[in-house]
């Protein structure tokens, strides 16, 4: 099961569900994170974490830890 | 009656612009009743007749952050009679989100479409007749920055009032039969549409309002588990019909034009880059404090802190009240007390202004989300937010804007860590006591210094460790997730604006609490118990650190004058060296107080220096640095946790060093101080190891709990 935390700087992926539920999972929906979105993995911060993406037209950043809960494609 | 005109969007739509050049310069900024989220409100120009209210930035009406319910709450309770919808034109699918939800609260809603200059400069075209069409309101294009369309949206707006506001349809046929069935359940309310949603998503906050009876709740729980299959939860079955229908209506309203590099990544690609976004980070971090504590800031600071409140008004005073031939301890209460204290905090003010400057154009243009991007790595293992390394930075010049500064950090949770243990770091105030010692003891040995600064950025560690597992900052439900903004040249007015209503609640406190404080210290200082006026030597502050002293003998420095010097630096750090003049007789002592060295050295050792050293760098700060805690904290019991915490904080850094340093260096084990010691020190070590009991509940408990703290 490959969640967004493994992809690469530069990859394309889709999502294929967000894992549990609760505040973390809502926030994410509110914010189009859903099945079938597609992501494209922008970059890394300089430390190694936090991570950005380009999700339906804007750039988000997120935790590495909050990645793992997005299973991709 | 006026008409409640309410402004909703999301952060960084350019509402706050908007809602500035709706209502110019007539606003009211307060607080949400009981949390820390500003709120603000404003008459129209041009039609005080009309209040608009400007709401959190959302992205959603969901139950899950203070800004959300803190809107909702508003939104349902108060029914404001229309609502302007802030959507960034730039980044419409988003945006367009929680317009689907203030649409079914069935209360008129306009939107502005913002920053419709910048989608033209990209060369997208919206069909703006057809997405009004499609969403069911009128769509105006307005460019807050520029002032353009924003009177014609209100204006629209207004002319809405009283108007029947159907919501639109954006379900597949299977959920809205379900939220029909839900409606037709529910007793005449206003937002039956919006609170039918909410109880298909099973909505607790929500559920708990409208109290239902039994029988009710269980129809509606039996229609959810009938519509909803396959494993998906309800709040994902309405967030992807929502998103799905916005899909839809863009795709139909929006033309796109090809996709080429935009600024805002441009920017990006040096700013957040590998390699060069420390180097980035660092210049633009030195700039900063460059301007506002080393050079402007502090040209200003050195005015009125040396020729306004050292010599003009003083000597106006001086003059006005020898000429009324007053009383002399009323001059010196006056004098020495009202007008030293409440200069002594107010010279702080010009650094602040020009430090919110460059903050607030930080923070307009983007730059600060970048700052939380780059440094979270770092920050979030101590409890701490990327964002905290502002602060922390700004304190080592003084602590009151640094604590001040602390307000661009959203989340409650980290904002509160970072305004406990900022007062850590040493600030400039503190250098003069920091001087003596060193001077006095250790024959100026640079060490002194440098050990002073990592003993404060240890006890921002380690205060982050201890206090992330307690109880009060325990189980952080809300995410780091986090909008990148584009970059945008801030306006002018805005900063600006910003910078002044920062800086005048600061002088509010000046005049108040800091005031009051500073006026008590002289007055024990000045005075003995029978109320004559008497040398610092005899006065109640004198038998009071008397009284105290004892308390510090296992700190090594049970000394009543070194205890009335700690007590007077409440006032400003650098009094202690002062008052240790005073007290041992020399009437003018110079910054690093060198003509009583050979004085200190008879009465302290080494070690009891350094334990009072490190007590006074630590304990509560000054009275201004409480004043800017307790207006961050917005509560009396938090500021109370706050400086009994430091205050505890440095007795046991003080008695531990003081304790094993004497063990050490002498080698005899003296158990009435090595037996509390140690004590004490399992007890750090305990609290700094123990297993976070909180840690990973991010179930809907926690946040309940978390709520229950934050009143």
């Amino acid at each position: 099961m490959k969640t967004l935390k493994n992809a690469a700087v530069g990859e394309k992926v889709r999502v294929c569900r967000i894992n549990g539920t609760g505040p973390l999972q809502r926030r994410m929906m509110d914010l189009g994170l859903l099945n079938g979105t597609e992501i494209f993995v922008r970059k890394v911060a300089p430390l190694g974490d936090p991570m950005a993406i380009n999700v339906r037209g804007y750039e988000l950043s997120l935790r590495k830890s909050e990645a793992d809960v997005i299973v991709i494609e | 009656m006026p008409i409640k005109l309410s402004l909703a969007g999301n952060p960084n739509s350019g509402k706050t612009t908007m809602f500035n050049a709706l209502t110019g310069s007539d606003q009211r900024v307060g607080n949400w009743p009981g949390v820390t989220v500003e709120r603000k409100e404003g008459k129209l120009k041009g039609n005080p007749d009309v209040i608009v209210q400007d709401l959190p930035g959302i992205y959603s009406l969901s139950p899950y952050t203070l800004e959300e319910v803190v809107s909702r709450n508003y939104l349902i309770s108060e029914q404001p009679d229309v609502i302007v919808n802030i959507v960034d034109a730039t980044n419409i699918e988003r945006n367009l989100y929680l317009t689907t939800q203030l649409t079914e609260l069935g209360i008129p809603v306009v939107i502005a479409l913002n920053m419709f200059d910048d989608l033209a400069k990209r060369g997208d075209k919206i069909d703006l007749e057809k997405l009004g069409g499609l969403l069911g309101c009128t769509v105006i294009p307005t460019s807050a920055v520029r002032n353009t369309g924003c009177q014609g949206a209100v204006e629209k707006a207004v002319s809405l009032v009283g108007k029947e506001f159907p919501h639109i349809h954006c379900f597949n046929e299977e959920i809205e039969n379900a939220l029909i069935e839900i409606e037709s359940l529910l007793p005449e309310i206003p937002a039956s549409r919006w609170y039918a949603v909410k109880l298909f998503e099973r909505d607790a906050k929500a559920a708990e309002t409208l109290t239902l009876p039994a029988d009710v709740s269980a129809k509606i729980e039996a229609i959810i588990e009938r519509t909803v299959k396959n494993g998906c939860s309800p709040e994902e079955i309405i967030a992807r019909e929502r998103y799905d229908f916005i899909s839809k209506v863009v795709s139909s309203s929006v033309t796109k034009a090809p996709a080429s590099l935009d600024p805002s990544a441009r920017i990006d690609s040096i700013v957040t880059n590998r390699f060069l976004a420390l180097p980035v980070f660092a210049a633009v971090m030195f700039l900063v404090y460059y301007v506002s504590i080393t050079t402007i800031g502090s040209m200003g600071t050195d005015w009125v802190n040396d020729v306004l409140f050292g010599e003009i008004i003083p000597d106006f005073v001086t003059g006005l009240l020898e000429k009324a031939q007053t009383a002399l301890w009323l001059q010196g209460l006056i004098v020495d007390g009202i007008i030293h204290g409440v200069g002594a905090v107010l010279g702080f003010l010009p650094q602040m202004l020009v430090l919110f400057l460059c903050l607030s154009f930080l923070e307009d243009c983007g730059y600060m989300s970048r700052v939380a991007f780059i440094m979270d790595r770092i920050f979030r293992s101590f409890g701490l937010s990327g964002k905290s390394f502002i602060p922390m930075l700004i304190a080592t010049g003084c602590s009151v804007p640094g604590i001040m500064a602390s307000r661009t950090i959203e989340n409650e949770s980290d904002r509160r860590m970072t305004v406990l243990t900022t007062g850590f770091i040493p600030c400039g105030a503190k250098l003069p006591v920091i001087a003596l010692i060193a001077g006095a003891l250790f024959d100026n040995a640079a060490w002194v210094a440098t050990s002073c600064y990592l003993a404060g950025i240890a006890a921002v560690v380690i205060s982050g460790v201890i206090l992330k597992k307690t109880r009060l900052f325990a189980g952080d439900p809300s995410p780091f997730i986090m909008e990148l903004p584009s970059y945008h040249l801030p306006l002018w007015s805005s900063v600006l604006r910003t910078t002044l209503q920062r800086g005048w609640s600061f002088v509010r406190k000046a005049a108040t609490i800091i005031l009051l404080s500073t006026v008590i210290i002289w007055g024990l200082q000045n005075f003995n118990w029978r109320f004559q006026m008497v040398d610092a030597n005899d006065s109640m502050l004198a038998s009071i650190g008397s009284i105290l002293s004892p308390l510090f003998v296992p700190l090594g420095w049970g000394n009543w004058r070194a205890v009335v010097a700690t007590l007077t630096g409440l006032i400003a750090k650098e009094n202690v060296v002062g008052t240790l003049g005073v007290l041992y007789g020399v009437a003018e002592a110079a910054e690093d107080g060198s003509e009583y060295w050979d004085l200190l050295r008879r009465d302290y050792s080494r070690l009891a220096a350094y334990s009072f050293l490190l007590f006074n760098l630590l304990c509560a700060p000054c009275f201004a640095a409480v004043g800017a805690v307790r207006r961050e904290m917005m509560s009396a019991r938090w500021t109370l946790f706050a400086l009994g915490y430091q205050t505890a904080f440095a007795f046991i850094t003080s008695l531990l060093i003081y304790q094993f340093g004497k063990f050490f260096i002498s080698g005899v084990f003296e158990w009435q101080g090595m037996v509390p010691a140690i004590v004490l020190l399992v007890f750090v070590l305990y609290l700094l190891f123990r297993k976070n009991k909180f840690a990973r509940k991010k179930d809907r408990n926690a946040v309940e709990l978390h709520g229950e703290n934050l009143k």
